[in-house]
């Protein structure tokens, strides 16, 4: 498994990653939780489990939430893709990284990148969404440790802090 | 790490081009939104060489209304799907299907093609190679047994597509396209009762549009599920219902989830032309635990299912009635 791929199968694919526009050589084959992780070092995007079970892996492709563990690096192309790693701007938190750090709606922190990704999708959808709204938007991302309580009231948190 | 088999992924612009790229067999896949086909080749079901992406096929991405009903393409995503106010508004059974599919990030990349070409389901099998090397593979996949009923040669993995009872209530019709032909079909035809071959599809024949009929029948959806989002169907039903001065004139009922196919009940015209009472529910429930055949394919007991599918029904056909009763919403 280890040969690399024949030639006809990599090729060099362009896409805006947190703002900038990146070039990468990639192999068809190759998911986007490989190329973030391994290729540009973005480790916060998480891989927790076998393939679209946790919601760990949720980036956004275009504004909308996806899971970067099924989606291919070349189905990117073109198109505009965001991870945790691009939500702070200039060393400061956005608010909501800050309302899950003040609310405590992270604890041993591994959901965390992919919860906020949702919830960002969400707020931007919808900027004063109810509980129930939260809840579905989030409930393709499983938690191990908070309960999920507390993360519903960071978001909630972060919806009143509209910039 | 390497995740997924190489393969080389050719995006095609036409159906006729999609088609031409197919080099026949298994050696080529069709992908749409790739939620089903990706966990799959991660898991090792399957090492195509070249995928071909039908999402950048203009014709199959868009719905449209013609002659009274509407057309979807077969890569229109079920987050499209829902978003569709007319879709909502006139035949709601589909839209609740599609937003009962996995969760939000799934729906964005999940099409309606794909659901309704979705691989059937068993515990056997969805799960990593090495969990099934142990096990001897089974029948379905490499192997020579069925795990679930080892003396028998055939595979039940259950169709566990939601979409697929709705459209079935609402009479939808699908199109297929092979190399030469273009055939229209209802959808029932699509399917066979065979686990390990439940598509009635040559392996380089595409599914195009879906068409739903118009003037639909009041029609609902609800799924049995462990949790309230992510899982697939332990049961699913669609029921339509037409109901004139307090009598049932029209009824469908469709279940998924159950069986290697979604299926269309049979027999629900001994119930036409009576009243819609606690003894037509009980009839009705007791056709779909008739037809229902659960196996041991999922962690829940297979007599659970066949339970909640005749419960659902009766649920949503007493729903319907009540609400064709007040001359609301069924006009
Ligand atoms: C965690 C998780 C939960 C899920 N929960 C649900 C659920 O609750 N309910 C549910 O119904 N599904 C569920 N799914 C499965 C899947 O997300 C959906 O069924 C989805 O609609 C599949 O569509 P797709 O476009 O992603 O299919 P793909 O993965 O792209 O394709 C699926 C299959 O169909 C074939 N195919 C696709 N399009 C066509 C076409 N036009 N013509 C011929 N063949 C085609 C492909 O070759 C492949 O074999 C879940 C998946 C995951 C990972
Ligand atoms: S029903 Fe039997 S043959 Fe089919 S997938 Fe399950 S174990 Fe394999
Ligand atoms: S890693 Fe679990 S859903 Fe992607
Ligand atoms: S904080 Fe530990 S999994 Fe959510």
């Amino acid at each position: 498994m280890q040969r690399d791929p024949p030639s006809s199968q990599v090729k060099i694919r362009r896409f805006r990653l947190n703002g900038r526009m990146r070039d990468v050589l990639v192999a068809d084959s190759t998911l986007l939780v490989e190329t973030l992780r391994e290729t540009f070092g973005l480790t916060g995007t998480k891989q927790g489990c076998d393939g679209g079970e946790c919601g760990a892996c949720t980036v956004l492709i275009d504004g909308k939430p996806r899971l970067a563990c099924l989606t291919r690096t070349e189905e990117c192309e073109g198109r505009d893709v965001e991870t945790i790693e691009g939500l702070a701007k200039n060393g400061r938190m956005s608010r909501l990284q800050r309302a899950f750090h003040e609310r405590l709606g992270t604890q041993c922190g591994y959901c965390t990148p992919g919860m906020i990704m949702a919830a960002e999708g969400l707020l931007r959808r919808n900027p004063m969404p109810d509980a129930a709204a939260i809840r579905a938007a989030l409930a393709g991302n499983l938690c191990r440790c908070t309960g999920y309580v507390k993360i519903i009231e960071a978001v909630e948190e972060a919806a009143r802090q509209a910039p | 790490m390497e995740v997924l088999p190489r393969f080389e992924v050719v995006r095609p612009s036409t159906v006729a081009a999609a088609i031409a790229a197919h080099q026949g067999g298994q050696a080529s896949r069709f992908v749409a939104g790739g939620t089903d086909l990706m966990v799959n080749l991660r898991h090792g079901l399957g090492t195509p060489e070249r995928l071909i992406d039908l999402r950048h096929i203009p014709a199959l991405c868009t719905i449209a209304t013609e002659n009274g009903g509407m057309t979807i393409g077969a890569a229109v995503t079920l987050a499209e799907i829902l978003a569709h106010p007319e879709i909502r508004h006139r035949y709601p059974a589909l839209a609740t299907a599609a937003g009962a599919v996995g969760a939000p990030a799934h729906r964005e990349a999940a099409t309606i093609g794909g659901n309704l070409c979705l691989d059937t389901r068993c515990v056997f099998y969805n799960r990593s190679a090495w969990a099934r090397e142990a096990n001897g593979f089974c029948l379905k996949h490499r192997g020579e047994t069925c795990h679930v009923a080892p003396t028998g040669q055939r595979c039940h993995a259950a169709f566990s597509g939601d979409l697929a009872p709705a459209l079935l209530v609402y009479g939808a019709t699908i199109e297929i396209a092979g190399e030469a032909s273009l055939r229209r079909v209802p959808l029932s035809d699509l399917y066979a009762e065979d686990g390990a071959a439940h598509l009635r599809l040559a392996p380089n024949e595409l599914l195009t549009r879906i068409y739903l009929p118009p003037d639909p029948w009041p029609a609902l959806y609800a799924k049995a599920r462990a949790r309230g989002a992510i899982d697939f169907p332990l049961a699913g039903v669609a029921v339509a219902l037409r109901a004139e001065a307090g009598e049932v004139v029209g009824l469908r009922a469709a279940l998924t989830g159950t069986n290697p196919r979604p299926f269309l009940l049979a027999g629900v015209e001994a119930l036409h032309g009576e009243r819609l009472d606690e003894s037509w529910l009980d009839r009705l429930g007791k056709l779909v635990q008739k037809q229902v055949s659960p196996m041991r394919t999922t962690l829940l007991a297979a007599q659970y299912r066949r339970r909640v599918a005749s419960a659902l029904a009766r649920r949503l056909a007493a729903a319907l009635g009540g609400m064709t009763a007040e001359g609301g919403a069924a006009a």
